[in-house]
């Protein structure tokens, strides 16, 4: 058992110690936070998604705590090329959310400027809808230049929103790059915009944010263009569908090619009409501006978390999703130790100079740190203490 | 790359109370906290002041920078030093208010709460500073 300030105690900021249950100790002076969190004010769960954003020391005591408190939000991710209308789409899903009583927390990521350190963040320029409403909860993110870590501090954030008692979690980010789409993954229903008359945006679409889009919605439907991007999105979607895809499991069951002008077969998701167990993505139209396909927009992302829950995809995806989250966890922080141990030798130009003059090579430095780490655990790590 | 930062980030909240629209100063003002390392939230123009204090709370700023044109500052900054109290918020967030302001409401501006105002010309460098010096601690 460790001591009550686990949290703080042992590293500059990182906590070694683990709770015999596998939980960070949380501590006393974060104790008073979380109970603001869990009764609903506002101010305690901005300040804890700072400790979340900051790394904090103790952070992860939070964190840890805020896990058993969230599970019942849906969280959406919504991305999509700069421009192409997600922040006012978002503005406007919220006002929906509000007006038939669901609460909403909104996290905007936005990934620019991490060179000098500064970001100016625009996102909430958008938000017109939901004046002063507090049960409207919207966060700016940035990167931070954060490789990686970006993701992590968003699903933190999320988990805060829900464990506040959220009933709809909006995650909104330009659709750019890996980063982003490791952002917008820890979503359970992703929704990508697209934006008409830029022929363009479809084509970048492959680039690996197709395969994440469980909705794909033509924004600014009213502009030139908009029928053929929602034509181009059901090919690819088709596409998709027929050569199983990456997101499938393998089976790839003789599907019935739907006609064309059919709309890319978006089958009634609770029907059963083939495999029963997968989800063709859905292309919408809307027009942010005025709210046009908003309505149908929250139809489907209701009928999509119906059919992860039905279908036990849910699970799954969760899963998944934790697994990659101790991934991430275990990764950085084995990271870290190898840092200081470089740091501790003189820092890594000191030992890229012993390479160039023959003194040594990047193997054998590289195992000189790495062994002593492997060899401890070897000795500490008994999983027959659990 | 740590996942664990060590230096902390000052939040800032750049904001366009009212009816005017004059958004030159808080965009430059922006652009100059951003290349001095700050994350700058930008609120965009026409802002009521209970849309102020939600995105301060919500935002958990450090910094609250109000841009007033409008000559209506008596009455918008208090509003919102009374919304930030009513969310906790008013005691750690350091307040700044930018645009033309009279030497008068200067005064009385400060003894609301607010720490400094800066008028025109006022050279950014000393801006940044002030943020630097002052921006609250935090526990």
């Amino acid at each position: 058992m460790p001591g009550p300030d686990a949290n703080g105690g042992t590293g500059p900021d990182r906590e070694r110690s683990a709770s015999p249950e596998g939980r960070v100790e949380l501590r006393d002076r974060d104790v008073e936070l979380l109970e603001g969190l869990l009764a609903g004010d506002h101010r305690a769960l901005a300040r804890v998604i700072t400790r979340i954003e900051e790394r904090d020391p103790g952070y992860r005591g939070l964190v840890s705590a805020l896990y058993d408190h969230a599970g019942g939000a849906d969280v959406i991710g919504v991305t999509g090329a700069p421009g192409a209308g997600k922040s006012t789409l978002v503005d406007k899903l919220a006002a929906a959310y509000r007006d038939r009583g669901d609460t909403v927390g909104v996290v905007a990521v936005d990934p620019s400027s991490p060179y000098s350190g500064g970001a100016v963040l625009g996102d909430r320029i958008r938000m017109a809808s939901n004046v002063g409403d507090m049960d409207v909860f919207f966060r700016s993110m940035s990167a931070r230049g954060q490789l990686g870590g970006l993701s992590m501090a968003t699903a933190d954030a999320v988990t805060a929103l829900d464990a506040f008692g959220k009933d709809v979690i909006v995650i909104e980010t330009v659709g750019a790059g890996q980063n982003e789409v490791d952002v917008v993954r820890t979503a359970d229903t992703v929704a990508v915009l697209v934006q008409p008359g830029s022929g363009d945006d479809v084509q970048t679409l492959k680039a690996g944010i197709l395969e994440i889009g469980d909705v794909f919605v033509v924004n600014k439907a009213d502009m030139d263009g908009a029928e053929r991007a929602l034509a181009e999105l059901e090919e690819m979607v088709h596409r998709r569908d027929g050569s199983a895809g990456p997101r499938g499991t393998g089976h790839h069951g003789p599907r019935k090619p739907t006609d064309a002008s059919g709309g890319a077969g978006a089958p009634d998701p609770n029907g059963a009409d083939d495999d029963a167990s997968e989800w063709t993505p859905e292309v919408l139209e809307t027009v942010a501006d005025t709210g046009e396909g908003v309505e149908e927009l929250i139809a489907v992302f209701d009928a999509h978390a119906a059919y992860l829950r039905e279908s036990g995809e849910l699970t799954r995806a969760r899963r998944r999703r934790y697994a990659e989250e101790i991934r991430t966890l275990v990764r950085a922080d084995v990271g870290a130790l190898a840092s200081e141990a470089i740091e501790r030798r003189g820092g890594i130009e000191a030992l890229a100079d012993r390479v160039r003059r023959k003194e040594a090579d990047p193997y054998g430095l590289a195992a000189e740190i790495v062994d002593p780490l492997a060899t401890c655990l070897e000795d500490r790590d008994d999983p027959a203490d659990e | 790359m740590s996942v664990e930062g060590t230096e902390r980030t000052v939040r800032c909240l750049v904001a366009k109370v009212g009816l005017d629209g004059h958004d030159r100063g808080a965009h430059v003002i922006a652009r100059a906290f951003r290349d001095a390392g700050f994350e700058v939230v930008y609120s965009g123009l026409h802002r009521a002041p209970e849309e102020i204090v939600q995105a301060a709370v919500q935002e958990d700023v450090d910094v609250l920078g109000i841009s007033i044109l409008s000559g209506a500052h008596n009455t918008l900054v208090p509003k919102v030093i009374d919304g930030l109290k009513e969310y906790g918020a008013f005691e750690d967030t350091l307040i700044l208010v930018g645009g033309i302001i009279p030497e008068d409401d200067v005064a009385e501006l400060k003894e609301l709460g607010v720490a400094e105002v800066f008028g025109p010309g006022t050279p950014m460098s000393e801006t940044v500073e002030f943020v630097r010096n002052n921006a609250p601690e935090r526990g």
